[in-house]
């Protein structure tokens, strides 16, 4: 495959996008997809509860050295940043990045260095700059960046922060998004 | 990889394949020279720390960080301060506060001295979020709480018990969500920007540099918290650190981890059994 894990990222407005993207996501797609949703560090587990109804894929709240899995959904946990370590993923407290615990950039740039050429970022509707960098990071990695196209998205001001910061990236209006990542998840 | 944006994709891979070859000996000049092992730590999260020492350091390779910290003992407790400082609270999850004094203080109880080891300490705040736990609970007098941490500052603040004023207000609110029973306030004395503990909860506290990578267990223990501290920890590190904790409770002791941590890789698994249902305590049955 040409691809090996997808990470998503959003902010305001990041639960109904999310839901969107999900819900075209079919049973047998193969690739591990890991969410960061910016939100406050006392959240419960309702946003995977919530988008559990929208998947047909097993979704999990990721705990320490969770293994990354194929045709599975991970969240990061609130209050912690979710990285890729390798195979697994790995969780760090450390302080908040562009006032975001988790952070999409933290999600974005550990990945990009693990998988490469082979992972694929989107940068979702929010406010702020966060998955801005991370999504750059991703395609100097060789790897597919996509970004919510700002025109639609609920919130554009991380949708146009990805964009403005260097070129590269593939803008798609959200209901597209799903489609085409499986599209993608079917390259060889 | 904040300064690296109009890097080529090859350049990129280059200075990470050199990272790959530095990073492992400037490690083994960290531990050989300082007793500072990061080895085994997880190495994503370590390569942010490294970088985020360079730009403040103003190096631009591994390799010249390596040269300047075998020669400049300043600049490794800088470095021990990047790796090991993480922002914490005053009743961080209230939830595993308030489950920790339903469902372990009663057993507390029956102990005629209770010890309580704090790891991985950072600046002390949660350490006197449980002092005071116990103190409401009357068990305060007669428990020792041992608070560690591998890096001398966070011993340091805690000890000192001083915290900047404008905490407070969301302390506030946490204590009270972990079903705190007095005013806040009545903890402490303002002064200036800052305020510092009352003295009755510091009296029973014991401040200890130790490192887990490289220290033993020193006591037995009727408590155990260690949370988020083997999140930066590879995984067969961390089984080796569970295996100095579980060597460090009595039978029945508590051990508390952060949220998000887990006794699922750990070979330990079926010795401790959950306490509560969503908050990470458990209790060592075997």
């Amino acid at each position: 495959m040409k691809y090996a894990l997808v990470v998503i990222g959003a902010s305001l407005g990041g639960l109904r996008a999310m839901q969107t993207i999900l819900s075209a996501l079919p049973a047998d797609f193969r690739l591990p997809v890991a969410l960061v949703q910016h939100r406050p560090q006392d959240a419960g587990d309702e946003l995977a509860f919530v988008l559990r109804k929208h998947c047909a894929l097993p979704l999990h709240e990721v705990e320490d050295k969770t293994a990354i899995g194929a045709g599975a959904v991970y969240i990061a946990p609130p209050g912690y940043h979710l990285l890729v370590d390798g195979d697994h993923f790995a969780l760090s407290t450390e302080a908040p990045v562009l006032w975001a615990r988790p952070s999409i950039d933290i999600l974005f740039e550990s990945a990009a260095e693990a998988f490469g050429p082979r992972l694929i970022g989107v940068t979702l509707t929010g406010t702020g700059q966060d998955g801005a960098l991370g999504l750059t990071v991703v395609h100097r990695h060789g790897g597919m960046a996509l970004v919510e196209s700002p025109e639609t998205a609920h919130a554009k001001e991380m949708p146009q922060a990805a964009i403005a910061m260097g070129r590269g990236k593939i803008q798609l209006e959200l209901e597209a998004i799903g489609p085409y990542l499986v599209e993608l998840s079917l390259k060889e | 990889m904040t300064n690296g944006q109009d890097k080529q994709p090859q350049a990129a891979e280059a200075i990470e394949a050199i990272e790959t070859i530095e990073t492992p000996l400037l490690l083994e000049a960290m531990f050989q020279r300082y007793g500072y092992d990061f080895r085994e730590y997880a190495p994503a999260s370590l390569r942010r720390r490294l970088r985020r020492a360079m730009q403040i350091e103003g190096l631009a390779t591994l390799s010249a960080f390596q040269d300047r910290i075998l020669r400049d003992s300043k600049m490794m407790a800088r470095f021990l301060n990047i790796v090991s400082v993480d922002v914490t609270a005053m009743f961080r999850d209230p939830g595993f506060y308030r489950t920790f004094r339903d469902k372990v203080v009663p057993g507390l109880r029956e102990q005629p001295l209770i010890r309580f080891w704090h790891v991985g300490c950072a600046t002390g705040e949660e350490v006197y979020s449980m002092a005071i736990i116990l103190h409401e609970e009357g068990l305060l007098e007669r428990t020792r709480i041992y608070a560690t941490d591998i890096n001398p500052r966070g011993i340091e603040c805690g000890q000192n018990a001083i915290y900047p004023i404008r905490n407070m207000q969301e302390f506030t609110t946490s204590y009270q969500k972990a079903g705190g029973r007095a005013a806040f306030s009545d903890y402490y004395t303002a002064r200036g920007d800052s305020i510092i503990l009352r003295d009755f909860l510091r009296r029973n506290i014991v401040w200890a540099e130790h490192n887990l990578v490289t220290d033993a267990s020193f006591n037995e223990f009727h408590a155990i918290l260690c949370r988020n501290v083997m999140i930066y920890f590879k995984l067969p590190l961390q089984q080796r650190v569970h295996q100095l904790i579980y060597d460090s409770l009595v039978m029945g002791g508590a051990l508390g981890l952060g949220s998000a941590e887990s006794l699922r890789f750990t070979p330990l698994e079926d010795h401790y059994e959950p306490i509560g249902s969503a908050e990470k305590l458990y209790r060592k049955v075997k």
